[in-house]
C-alpha cells in the first residue's frame, strides 16, 4: 500500500495587494489616530473608496487540497500567477498559509533556487558545506558525501575556486549536486534546470529519476518545459487560478494546459471559421474523416484520411493536398499528395482518399495540419485553404515496442525505424 | 496521517512564545558556519584583516581620552589610567551595540536566502551574537595586554578584585540584551523599515546615557545620575570597571543591576515572542 507523505488540507494564502512595503511608522500611526477620533484615513488617496484595503485581497492559493505518497513524481503546471511558487513556498515552510493545514512525514530539500547561500567570496568547497548545512545537513553527512557531490557537480577543477569566478552554469551545477545528494523524503524544485546546459540537464533529471525510484523519494517539480515534465513525473497537477483543476495522468494534464480540445472527432466538418486564411473563390475543404472511430491507432498502421474539397469558383481548378503531422515537441512529418494533382471541375464537390504512411511514428499525441495548395508560376506553392491542427490522433503501441525500453521522443524523435543492419566486413 | 520520524506540521494557527532550540541546536553547524562566513568575508581583500578588529577600538579609546578624558575632564578615574578607564567600557560597549545594530538587520539583510529555504530563523542572529563574541574576546585580549602592561607601570593603582568573577556573567547578559533589542528591531524593520535608520544614531545616543565616555560619579546627585542609574547598561558596565580596575573606575549598584536583570529577560521574551510573529510570515511583507 503507498504510504502518505504529504497531505494537504483546505490551504488558501491570501496576500494584500498594493502598498505593502511602503507603508512607515508615521503613516500606520496616523491611520490608527484617525481611526480612533473616526476620520477618514490620511495615507489614503483622495478619492479612493472608504475601506479601500479590504478589497483589495488577492488569493493566490484558493482551498487547496492535495495528498502525494511516498515515492511519487509530482509535475506541478500552470500558467504564470497560477500558484505554483507559492505553493511550494508554503510546503518548504518559507511563509505560513492564511488558512488550512500541511501535514509531512519528512525532511525537505527545497530548491526554489539555485545556490541560496552561496557567498561569493568562498570557495566551492566551503560554499558546499555552506548550502548543504542551510539546507539542513550536518558537517559529518556533508563530509561524508563531498566526494560524490564534487563528482556529480563536473566542477572540481576548480573547487578551491571562490565562486564568484564561476561561470553561471559551473555555479548551477555545484548548487544543483548540493541538493541532490541532501538525505531527504521530499525533493521540491522550481525550474531550476533550465540553466544549465542540455547534457547536464539531462543528467539532473536522470539522477532524479533514480533517486525517487530507487531511494524512494519524492519529487515534486514545477516547470514550463513540457518535456522535463514528461521525462520526470508519473502523475501531474494543473493549477489555475490558485486552484487545482486537474490531477492524474500526465498527457491529459498537459493537454488541459496547452489548451488542446479533449473530445475526439472523427468526422470533422470544416466551416469557415477555423480555416487559417480564407481566399475567395478556390477549392476548399469541406469536410475530414479520419477513418478511425476510436482515436487510437496501433503502432505500426498506416492512416487513411477522407477529404471533402468544394470548388467555389467558376473553373476548373487543379490543387495538391499535404498533410503537416506534429507531436508537442514540433513537426514530426509532411506528406504531400506531389504526384497526383486532383482536378475539379467549376462548383463541384469531390471526396478523395489519402493514404498516409504512420507506421514508423512512434507512440504519443499527434495533431494534424491540412494544407490544399496548387503549385503556381516558378513552382512556388499557393496555398488554397489551411486547417491548421484539427484532427488528433494517438498512436498506442504494446508493452514490447522498443523491446520494452520507453521511447522519449525528447531525445530519439519520433520516428522509429526498426533496427540497425548490422554486418561484420 | 499517521505519525512518521521527521513528522511535520505547518498551520496558519499563530502560536505564541515558541523557542525552539530543539531544532537550532540541530542546525549547530549552520550556525558555525554563519560564523566563519561573517569572520572570512569581512576580512577578505583587506591588507590588515583581523587586526581591524583591535585597531577600531584602540583608536576610539584615544579620541576619548583625549576628548572626554583630557579636554573635558570628564574620566574621575582616580589612581586608575584613563587610557585603560577607557578602553575598558568601549570594548564592553562594542559588543552591547555591535549585537544590537547587526541583529536588527536580521530579516532585510537575508531575505534573500530566507525566501527560498527554511531553516530555523533565530539561527541568523544566534550567529551574529557569536562572531560579536569572537570580536568581542579578541578586543578583551587587547585590554588584558594593556592591563597587565600598566601594572608594571609606577605610579598608577589598578586593584583587579574578585568582581571580576562576575564578568562571564555580565557578558551573558550584555549579549542577551542586545539581542533581545536586535530581534524586536529585525521584527519591527519587516514593515516599518524607518527604525533601521533609528538604530544607528539610537545606540550612539544611548551610548551617553551610559557612563562609557565619562564617570558615573561626577555626576552624583544630579538628574543625570538618576537617568543613567535606571539604564540596564549602566551597573553592567560600571560592574565591570570596578573588577578589572578597582573601586577608582566603577561602582557596584546591586539595585540597579537586578533592574538591568530584569529588563533584559523581559527584553529577551518580548524580543524572541515577536520574532516567532513575524518569522512565519515575514517573507509577505519585507
Amino acid at each position: 500500500m503507498k504510504k502518505e507523505i504529504l497531505e494537504i488540507k483546505s490551504v488558501s494564502k491570501k496576500y494584500r495587494l498594493g502598498m505593502i512595503g511602503g507603508t512607515t511608522l508615521r503613516d500606520e500611526l496616523q491611520r490608527k489616530r484617525a481611526a480612533r477620533k473616526g476620520l477618514e484615513d490620511p495615507t489614503r488617496t483622495i478619492g479612493s473608496k472608504a475601506k479601500g484595503n479590504a478589497g483589495e485581497e488577492f488569493l493566490a492559493l484558493h482551498d487547496i487540497n492535495l495528498t502525494v505518497y511516498e515515492g511519487e513524481r509530482v509535475g506541478i503546471i500552470g500558467h504564470n500567477g497560477a500558484g505554483k511558487s507559492t505553493l511550494l513556498k508554503l510546503i518548504s515552510q518559507i511563509t505560513a498559509p492564511t488558512t488550512g493545514t500541511i501535514e509531512m512525514n519528512g525532511r525537505i530539500a527545497s530548491m526554489l533556487e539555485v545556490g541560496t547561500g552561496f557567498h561569493p567570496e568562498l570557495t566551492g568547497r566551503e560554499n558546499i558545506f555552506m548550502n548543504g548545512a542551510i539546507l539542513g545537513m550536518t558537517k559529518q553527512e556533508i563530509e561524508s558525501k563531498i566526494e560524490d557531490i564534487i563528482e556529480f557537480s563536473e566542477v572540481r577543477q576548480f573547487i578551491d575556486t571562490p565562486v564568484k569566478r564561476y561561470s553561471s552554469g559551473m555555479f548551477v551545477k555545484l548548487a544543483f549536486s548540493v541538493a541532490a545528494h541532501l538525505d531527504s523524503e521530499i525533493m521540491i524544485m522550481d525550474e531550476v534546470l533550465a540553466v544549465g546546459d542540455m547534457a547536464f540537464q539531462n543528467k539532473c533529471l536522470e539522477k532524479m529519476n533514480q533517486v525517487s525510484k530507487q531511494e524512494g523519494r519524492t519529487v515534486l517539480y514545477v516547470s514550463h518545459n513540457m518535456n522535463t515534465i514528461r521525462q520526470l513525473c508519473e502523475r501531474c497537477i494543473v493549477l489555475s487560478h490558485g486552484q487545482i483543476v486537474f490531477d492524474g495522468d500526465v498527457e491529459e494534464a498537459i493537454n488541459l494546459y496547452l489548451g488542446r480540445k479533449h473530445n475526439y472527432e472523427n468526422e470533422i466538418v470544416v466551416t469557415d471559421e477555423i480555416r487559417e486564411i480564407l481566399v475567395p473563390n478556390v477549392p476548399v475543404i469541406t469536410g475530414i474523416n479520419l477513418n478511425n472511430p476510436t482515436g487510437i491507432l496501433e503502432f505500426g498502421s498506416k492512416m487513411r484520411f477522407l477529404i471533402d474539397v468544394e470548388n467555389r469558383s467558376n473553373k476548373h481548378w487543379d490543387f495538391l493536398l499535404r498533410i503537416i503531422m506534429k507531436s508537442s515537441g514540433g513537426n514530426v512529418v509532411t506528406m504531400s499528395s506531389t504526384l497526383n494533382t486532383i482536378g475539379l471541375d467549376a462548383r463541384k464537390k469531390g471526396t478523395y482518399s489519402f493514404g498516409m504512411d504512420t507506421s514508423n511514428v512512434v507512440p504519443g499525441n499527434y495533431t494534424f495540419t491540412f494544407v490544399l495548395y496548387e503549385v503556381g508560376t516558378m513552382n512556388v506553392d499557393n496555398n488554397l485553404d489551411v486547417l491548421r491542427d484539427v484532427a488528433e490522433i494517438t498512436i498506442k503501441a504494446d508493452a514490447d515496442f522498443n523491446h520494452g525500453m520507453p521511447w522519449n521522443p525528447r531525445w530519439w524523435g519520433s520516428i522509429a525505424n526498426g533496427d540497425l543492419e548490422v554486418s561484420e566486413c | 496521517m499517521e505519525q512518521g520520524k521527521y513528522h511535520k506540521l505547518i498551520t496558519s494557527e499563530q502560536k505564541g512564545f515558541r523557542l525552539n532550540l530543539k531544532e537550532v541546536f540541530k542546525y549547530k553547524d549552520l550556525i558555525y558556519l554563519l560564523v566563519r562566513r561573517d569572520f572570512v568575508s569581512r576580512y577578505k581583500q583587506t591588507i590588515l584583516g583581523p587586526a581591524w578588529a583591535v585597531i577600531q577600538p584602540l583608536l576610539t579609546t584615544v579620541v576619548f581620552t583625549f576628548v572626554f578624558g583630557n579636554i573635558a575632564g570628564l574620566a574621575d578615574s582616580g589612581a586608575v589610567p584613563t587610557f585603560l578607564f577607557y578602553m575598558c567600557g568601549n570594548v564592553t560597549w562594542a559588543l552591547f551595540s555591535g549585537c544590537i545594530t547587526l541583529i536588527s538587520t536580521t530579516f532585510i539583510a537575508n531575505s534573500g536566502v530566507m525566501g527560498k529555504v527554511y531553516f530555523p530563523r533565530l539561527c541568523v542572529p544566534i550567529s551574529t551574537m557569536f562572531s560579536q563574541f569572537i570580536s568581542f574576546g579578541i578586543q578583551m585580549a587587547m585590554f588584558l595586554v594593556f592591563l597587565v602592561i600598566y601594572l608594571f607601570v609606577p605610579g598608577y593603582s589598578i586593584q583587579p578584585n574578585l568582581w571580576i568573577l562576575m564578568f562571564p556573567a555580565l557578558i551573558m547578559q550584555i549579549a542577551l540584551l542586545g539581542f533581545g533589542f536586535g530581534i524586536i528591531i529585525s521584527a519591527l524593520t519587516t514593515k516599518y523599515r524607518d527604525l533601521q535608520f533609528l538604530v544607528g544614531f539610537g545606540v550612539s545616543l544611548w551610548m551617553y546615557i551610559t557612563p562609557v565616555a565619562y564617570s558615573l560619579k561626577i555626576f552624583e546627585g544630579s538628574i543625570i545620575y538618576h537617568i543613567c542609574r535606571f539604564n540596564p547598561m549602566t551597573p553592567i558596565i560600571e560592574m565591570v570597571r570596578y573588577g578589572f580596575l578597582g573601586p577608582d573606575a566603577g561602582r557596584i549598584d546591586l539595585v540597579a543591576w537586578i533592574i538591568s536583570l530584569a529588563v533584559t529577560v523581559i527584553i529577551a521574551i518580548i524580543g524572541i515572542g515577536m520574532f516567532n510573529r513575524v518569522e512565519r510570515t515575514f517573507m509577505d511583507t519585507v
